[in-house]
């Protein structure tokens, strides 16, 4: 115990030092304060220290001050008005009751009254004069130091406001009086010793100074050999300092781009705003198809349409109405060009891949090649805990002459492993621009569940045949990325990834596969 | 995507065996529809769109039976002639088309009519686009008398009384009045007759695709013999639509009969059931999926999945209508093989790959404005159009999009600075400093020259937002040309004026002869315009621009 007490000793903090000596059992802030010759908000400071060690409890505690107002501040310079009267009574012997207001420079008339009451209680006789008037008449009291008087001296020593205790008679007095002052509830600190703190106070301090801080001066003269350093008490809490950082789903996206990037994938790049050609017709997806209605897709007002590329668009509008030369029956309708001009956000990033494979037949990407891309995509809906109208989507195509459906698994098996999935299950879809279509679901090894996160297939003959200008394999799957991530960091309400809460950026767990 | 329900006790009946509802979910799961759920005896199931033949109880359970080896291959349907006749005419040039027939000995219950409507509803959903490709019609047949005329009609000749109306109308007034009329009525906007199925007596049947009459087209559990049509656009999809509708039927024990319809120029007999021949390309199928099967495994598979196979040519069913190329018969193998068993493999293809340049620019901008200890934001690209305007003392035209779902992002952003300053907005509860940047895309109207093909011109720049006490010219610049030094860009700041910024506190930044960021203090009207009580000092900087400048 006693050596606990010297071992806390060492390491106090000269303001605790300040204050220890002044500690009592219990005692109030104020108190101690003053006790110490401290500023409160100093005084505030080494107590919390000293009950981070177990010094002492600091309580809140209500308490009563008396908050002197104008009229009270006036008669603390002044005088108080009884005391003005009396003491022109004594002077004139006799003094009418009219004649009382001019006795009180600087008081209004509502004074006067109070006054009278006073002195009639102080035993002053009340006469009638010879003329008739009512009067006091000077008979020869002894006169007193009013406590009333000496209360309102204190306040102007304290910023006009004192504690009640010891002083009731003159504060109920002064209250009395309208507009002299009134009382307030104030929060205070007190505090009370714990069972190591009284151990403490029994231990003598030692006046030798600790150095606060290493300084140069000491380092330039050596004086730090002979110079002792305040231990710190290394355990406790500091105030909190965060650094800048990247976005969370940015450092996710850039471990994302690295696992494609190690299995030798081409990051591809593209605009946000497509015409329909590429979002949609280009991957065989019918002009009439549900989700190119005003609901699901934003479309842009102005400009209302774009240009459509001259060879490929041939191309394709073939597909669409007879299958060009691919093989297939086409959808057999009408190629609305129209249709295909309107500018839209785009869907997916599907898109990307549609044009990857026209830079193929135009010999600027290589073939065989592996393509990915994760970026933003759009579906006109209302934002809600669960649905985003911007979202992102991881995009990869493989083109290659062999490419099969079982690699097809093997790439996705592979991405998931570094994702944290340690397995895959594939089960058959539909969309419009694949055949074979498969869903993709992961294995949550946490939750112990599986996860629907991917769509996935071999891109239509007469999506590749149409844009590469031969049929050649393409392997391709797209996700949402917001599953992912949300998972990973604990999120339940999707807008809270976009709302970009400086709280939230600043603590959040980093990506840390 | 569609869901239909379907009743386990008639799938396990058809099914002839056993199965528990993790096996039922299981094969289900893999046969290539999408189970939701079982609960009691319903099966809920999502439906792909390119399998409309599984919208009802039949053939969703006729698929499934064939897939789990109790009835493969082809399932044959007779047809037989009915001798009676419909007469098409005079229709209006926007729906021109139909095929009907006969089905007799049906025996109506709860359950069944629950199906047909079901079948019918989805169909029209889905296949018929809404019924904007075709309408679908079922009558109790002894209520009509043959030959029946399909004709185009003036809406105020039309009168009959719609399906559960209380009284005649005319046709104006069921497109008013309806339900069905209110919900579709719009896919006869501007039509000049609208067409109508009356029968010999002159009785009005019904007014496709809206509505039938409630005195001769409903059906009930009385019913047993039923007069089916389609109508619609385009032939194709009406032919189809009646081979699902009556192979459904026939399964629920009906009999086929066809129609004779009379077109001016030509007759056709439907429903038409005869299966379509295609020859299958082994090799194509075996290279698609990495596997060695021979031709009678494929054909086994084939079989499995509801189509007939004979010489090396699958026999496909009428109401199949996915079947537009090799591809698709490769699939449906993999289906009956089973996705399950297809092994996970790494090819041998061997590729250099690459993170795209100006993405990995990106990143360097990004580190260097980290070291600043600035938090990144990421904000969406659709924002209000006045927060980017007028908010901002500013007046253009930002790129808006058609009818967006939350009105509070009705346009793309023209620029990054409203984003950071309502992302401070939301934060107002915390201390400050609060330091933002974000790098992001920004939209507007193209010029010939930038060669876009949407006309809308798309940029990446990078925006810096400080905000404090001290947030002010000096700081804020201090962090662009940091910035700048270490992107090695010479830059020249010049005095400008700029209606969001302090006058006299904001320059225009030009690399070579190209303007590349404002840099300022943001006006304090701008700032009481987004209720914010603290200064902001910032800049926007346009990234595709300086990217060309890198030495």
């Amino acid at each position: 115990m006693t050596k606990d007490a010297e071992r806390l000793a060492k390491g106090l903090h000269p303001l605790e030092r300040k204050i220890l000596p002044h500690l009592k059992p219990e005692g109030t802030l104020a108190e101690l304060a003053k006790a110490a010759g401290v500023q409160e908000v100093e005084a505030m400071r080494a107590l919390q220290w000293l009950e981070n060690k177990g010094v002492l409890k600091i309580q809140s505690k209500e308490r009563q001050v008396l908050v002197i107002k104008d009229k009270g501040k006036h008669a603390a310079k002044e005088g108080l008005p009884e005391q003005h009267v009396i003491a022109l009574l004594k002077k004139k012997k006799e003094l009418p009751v009219a004649e009382i207001a001019k006795a009180l420079p600087g008081y209004d008339k509502q004074a006067v009254g109070p006054v009278t009451g006073k002195l009639k209680k102080l035993g002053i006789p009340f006469i009638t004069t010879k003329d008739g008037k009512p009067a006091f008449k000077w008979i020869d009291i002894p006169v007193q130091a009013n406590p009333v008087e000496a209360l309102l001296q204190e306040a102007a020593k304290r910023n006009w406001k004192v504690t009640i205790k010891g002083t009731e008679a003159a504060v109920k007095d002064l209250l009395k009086r309208q507009g002299y002052a009134e009382v307030q509830k104030q929060k205070g600190k007190a505090y009370n010793l714990t069972a190591t703190g009284k151990g403490l106070a029994k231990v003598k301090i030692t006046r030798k100074e600790y150095a606060e801080k290493l300084t140069p001066g000491m380092l330039k003269t050596g004086a730090w050999k002979q110079t002792e350093f305040r231990p710190y008490n290394v355990e406790i809490n500091v105030p909190k300092q965060a650094g800048g950082r990247a976005h969370f789903v940015n450092e996710a996206i850039n471990y994302i781009k690295k696992v494609w990037l190690d299995f030798g994938f081409q990051e591809m790049a593209g605009n946000h705003v497509q015409t329909g050609f590429w979002d949609l017709d280009s991957l065989f997806v019918p002009q009439d198809h549900p989700a190119r209605e005003m609901q699901d897709t934003f479309y842009i007002d102005d400009p209302r349409s774009g240009e459509l590329p001259k060879d490929v668009h041939k191309r394709v509008k073939a597909v669409h109405e007879n299958g060009g030369d691919t093989g297939s029956l086409g959808w057999r309708y009408d190629y609305s060009d129209e249709e295909a001009k309107k500018n839209m956000l785009r869907t997916h990033t599907t898109v990307l891949s549609a044009q990857t494979l026209d830079r193929i037949k135009k010999g600027e990407c290589a073939l065989p090649g592996k393509y990915f891309s994760v970026n933003t995509v759009y579906r006109n809906e209302a934002l809600d805990y669960k649905h985003l109208f911007e979202f992102h989507q991881v995009e990869g195509i493989v083109v290659g002459e062999d490419a099969t459906f079982e690699n097809l698994k093997g790439y996705l098996s592979a991405f998931f492993k570094k994702m944290g999935y340690p397995k895959i299950r594939i089960r058959p879809g539909h969309f419009p621009y694949t055949e074979p279509s498969a869903e993709v679901d992961v294995w949550d090894p946490e939750r112990e569940e599986w996860i629907e996160l991917v769509g996935s297939g071999i891109f239509r003959p007469e999506v590749t045949k149409t844009l590469i200008g031969k049929e050649v394999p393409v392997l391709a799957w797209g996700m949402g990325m917001e599953r992912i991530i949300t998972r990973y960091y604990e999120i339940k309400d999707l807008r809270e990834i976009y709302n970009n809460d400086i709280e939230q950026l600043k603590t959040i767990k980093a990506w840390l596969r | 995507m569609p869901t239909i329900t379907v009743s386990k006790k008639e799938v396990l009946k058809t099914l002839g065996k056993k199965l528990s509802d993790e096996q039922l979910k299981d094969r289900i799961g893999m046969l290539g529809t999408d189970l939701e759920g079982i609960e009691g005896d319903d099966i809920n199931v999502e439906i792909f769109p390119n399998r409309p033949d599984l919208l009802s109880q039949q053939g969703f359970q006729r698929a499934l039976a064939s897939f789990v080896g109790v009835k493969p291959g082809l399932k044959k349907y007779d047809v037989k002639k009915s001798g009676e006749k419909v007469i098409v005419k005079n229709l209006p040039k926007e729906w021109s088309y139909a095929v009907a027939c006969i089905v007799k000995g049906l025996k109506f219950d709860d359950q069944k009519i629950k199906e047909v409507v079901q079948l019918q509803e989805k169909l029209g959903m889905t296949f018929t686009r809404n019924r904007k490709k075709g309408g679908i019609g079922l009558y109790p047949l002894e209520k009509i008398s043959f030959p029946v005329t399909f004709t185009g009609k003036k809406p105020k000749e039309i009168k009959f009384r719609p399906l559960e109306f209380p009284r005649e109308i005319d046709a104006e007034q069921i497109l008013e009045h309806h339900p069905k009329g209110k919900e579709y009525g719009f896919i006869m906007d501007g039509w000049k007759t609208y067409p109508v199925f009356v029968d010999d007596k002159g009785t009005y049947m019904s007014m496709p695709p809206i509505i039938n009459s409630h005195d001769v087209g409903k059906i009930d559990e009385t019913t047993t013999d039923i007069f089916v049509e389609c109508t619609g656009p385009h032939l194709r999809t009406i032919v189809e639509s009646l081979a699902m509708l009556t192979t459904a039927l026939a399964d629920m024990g009906g009999k086929i009969y066809s129609i004779e319809m009379v077109y001016p120029d030509k007759k056709f007999s439907y429903p038409d059931l005869t299966p379509k021949k295609m020859r299958v390309d082994h090799a194509y199928i075996n290279k698609l999926l990495g596997l060695k099967l021979t031709n009678a495994e494929i054909g086994k598979y084939l079989e499995r999945m509801g189509f007939g196979y004979e010489n090396g040519k699958a026999l496909i069913p009428a109401y199949r209508t996915d079947i537009l190329h090799q591809a698709d018969f490769a699939e449906d193998v993999a289906i009956a093989y089973g996705y399950e068993n297809f092994k996970e493999v790494i090819p041998n293809i061997a590729t250099v790959g690459g993170a795209d340049k100006f993405e990995t620019f990106c990143d360097k901008v990004r580190n260097l404005l980290v070291g600043h200890g600035l938090l990144e934001a990421k904000n969406f690209h659709l924002i209000n159009h006045d927060a980017q305007t007028k908010r901002m003392l500013l007046n253009f035209n930002t790129i808006k999009v058609l009818h967006p779902v939350s009105l509070e992002y009705d346009s793309l952003r023209a620029w990054i600075i409203p984003s950071l300053i309502e992302a401070l907005q939301r934060n107002k509860r915390y201390e400050y400093p609060q330091h933002f940047f974000e790098i992001g895309r920004v939209f507007s109207k193209a010029k010939p020259a930038d060669k876009s093909d949407t006309g809308v011109k798309e940029q990446v720049r990078v925006a810096v937002a400080l905000c404090g006490e001290d947030a002010d010219y000096t700081a804020i610049r201090q962090v662009l040309d940091d910035l700048l030094t270490k992107l090695n860009v010479q830059a020249v700041y010049k005095e400008t004026e700029h209606p969001s910024f302090i006058p006299g506190r904001v320059a225009r930044v030009y690399v070579g002869k190209e303007a590349v960021a404002y840099i300022g203090e943001l006006h304090p009207q701008v700032l009481a315009n987004f209720d914010m009580t603290m200064p902001i000092a910032t800049f926007e900087l346009n990234l595709s621009v300086v990217g060309q400048h890198l030495a």
